[in-house]
């Protein structure tokens, strides 16, 4: 297994988790409690990339990320170096293609809050964000964890933008699902078949992490 | 507010480890060079990295394989490559046209053979030449993608020349590259392909099934060209390798043809 593969798919899939929470809290609470008529337009071009070919994200991308594009050259001009291809190109798609992985486990955890104790959190003078931090997210704990495991393994899981807007770099944006690829060009089948036991294993381990949590939620239903 | 300051420093700092890593875990001696090669060097290109490595053990090379087109344009997108390995001269040239890189980084070094492959257990003779892909028997024929790959173009214009492009393009399957389509016959999925004749003599390949050499007149000369993209020592370390006596001698060990005076 190629180890800078491993390195670059830990650092984007934990940059991108980061990311994602703090613009995933907000965000999900404001879904989650607005009763703005656009909401459900918002709640859909969060869930776009679900339903989106990874292809179309990429397209855009690469056309607005590029050397000829007026963010491309700003970039250019700040940092003196592109940013398409490069691991800043990576978690930018990341960070768009798992948005919806974070932010809906936290809608629906924060919808199946008890409305009393935030109303009685801003009765009692809290601010909103202050409602949200210090009574709703510690309420949402099972919430906050799966989307943040979600976000971890889809982005470690994802493929088709990060081969467009990364371009397969070496050490640098050649994520351990590209590698399983270039892999299996190079006929080198017996590296791609490590690589995809260890991404299966850990996908199976991630998702029995995540429904374990979510039982653990429940109050479940004994008969006696 | 102290925790979402916290965490903004996490995530700075998350970047920031991120942004400047791979200087970080090499000692500062080490030139890193990016290569961008075609997808048919993929063998051949590795040994002549180890002959780099051998000589020059203060350059790292890191190579991506895909197919040419796709790098002119990621390039032209602003990729960070250091050298430009493309199986047609055409491309490099255009980055120069262009102003991307200097003239004099332009480089040949290698002239691509095309041969006509069958996996194993096949019952086709691929000697009887490209008419064998007219049988109903052959369901899929692997090609590199024509509209970005040197090779998937000239394994059209063979087909051409031949007559039976009419009849078998129904039954392409596209590999992004060379070797992806090369992949494709390996692995049996696809009954017949055209590649290059540097990776069915590649270890990995050599003894799967059989080819031939499909005549190169039959379609317009393969001239593969290189660019050094950035005037950095160690591009120029890359480049003078791969024109190099010992370099020559393993591009031809893959079959591929010299181009004359470099």
């Amino acid at each position: 297994m190629d180890l800078d593969a491993v390195s670059v798919s830990l650092r984007l899939a934990l940059t991108t988790t980061i990311i994602l929470l703090v613009v995933a809290v907000p965000l999900a609470a404001w879904i989650a409690f607005t009763r703005r008529r656009f909401a459900p337009v918002i709640e859909a071009i969060v869930a776009l990339p679900i339903v989106l070919p990874p292809t179309v994200l990429g397209f855009y991308l690469l056309v607005s990320l590029g050397a000829q594009s007026p963010l491309g050259r700003l970039w250019i001009d700040l940092t003196g170096r592109p940013i398409a291809f490069s691991f800043t190109a990576l978690v930018i798609a990341s960070v768009i293609s798992s948005l919806p992985f974070a932010v809906q486990p936290l809608v629906t955890a924060f919808a199946g809050l008890d409305r009393r104790l935030l109303e009685a959190a801003t009765v009692l003078g809290r601010s909103w964000f202050g409602t949200i931090w210090h009574v709703a997210l510690p309420l949402s704990r099972a919430g906050l964890i799966t989307a943040s495991v979600l976000t971890f393994a889809h982005t470690i899981g994802e493929f088709g933008v990060v081969l467009m807007v990364g371009g397969n770099i070496p050490g640098v944006t050649r994520t351990l699902s590209i590698d399983i690829y270039d892999s299996v060009q190079a006929f080198d089948y017996s590296s791609a078949a490590v690589t995809s036991l260890v991404l299966l294993v850990f996908s199976v381990l991630v998702l029995t992490a995540v429904y374990a949590l979510r039982r653990r939620g429940d109050r479940g239903w004994v008969m006696s | 507010m102290t925790i979402a300051a916290g965490l903004l420093a996490a995530l700075m700092s998350a970047c920031g480890a991120a942004s400047n890593s791979s200087g970080e875990t090499k000692p500062s001696v080490v030139e890193v060079v990016t290569v961008a090669a075609a997808a048919d060097l993929r063998y051949a290109l590795d040994e002549i990295i180890g002959l780099i490595t051998r000589d020059s053990p203060n350059v790292e090379v890191r190579v991506t394989y895909g197919s040419s087109g796709q790098f002119l344009q990621q390039i032209q997108s602003g990729a960070p490559f250091d050298v430009y390995l493309s199986a047609d001269l055409a491309y490099p040239q255009q980055l120069v046209a262009s102003g991307s890189a200097k003239e004099a980084g332009l480089f040949s070094y290698a002239i691509g053979r095309l041969a006509l492959w069958v996996p194993d257990g096949s019952q086709m003779d691929p000697s009887l030449g490209l008419e064998i892909l007219r049988d109903p028997k052959v369901q899929r024929i692997a090609i590199a993608n024509p509209e970005h790959a040197p090779y998937g173009r000239a394994a059209v214009q063979a087909l051409v020349t031949a007559g039976v492009l009419a009849d078998v393009e129904e039954r392409f399957v596209l590999g992004e590259n060379v070797a992806q389509a090369a992949e494709f016959v390996a692995s049996g999925n696809a009954d017949a392909g055209i590649v290059a004749i540097s990776l069915v003599l590649s270890d990995p390949l050599r003894g799967i099934g059989t080819w031939w050499e499909i005549p190169e007149t039959d379609f317009a000369r393969i001239d593969q060209g290189g660019l050094v993209l950035t005037d950095t020592p160690g591009a120029w370390t890359v480049r003078d390798a791969l024109v190099s006596p010992a370099g020559r001698e393993i591009l031809e060990r893959y079959g591929f043809r010299l181009p004359q005076g470099v």
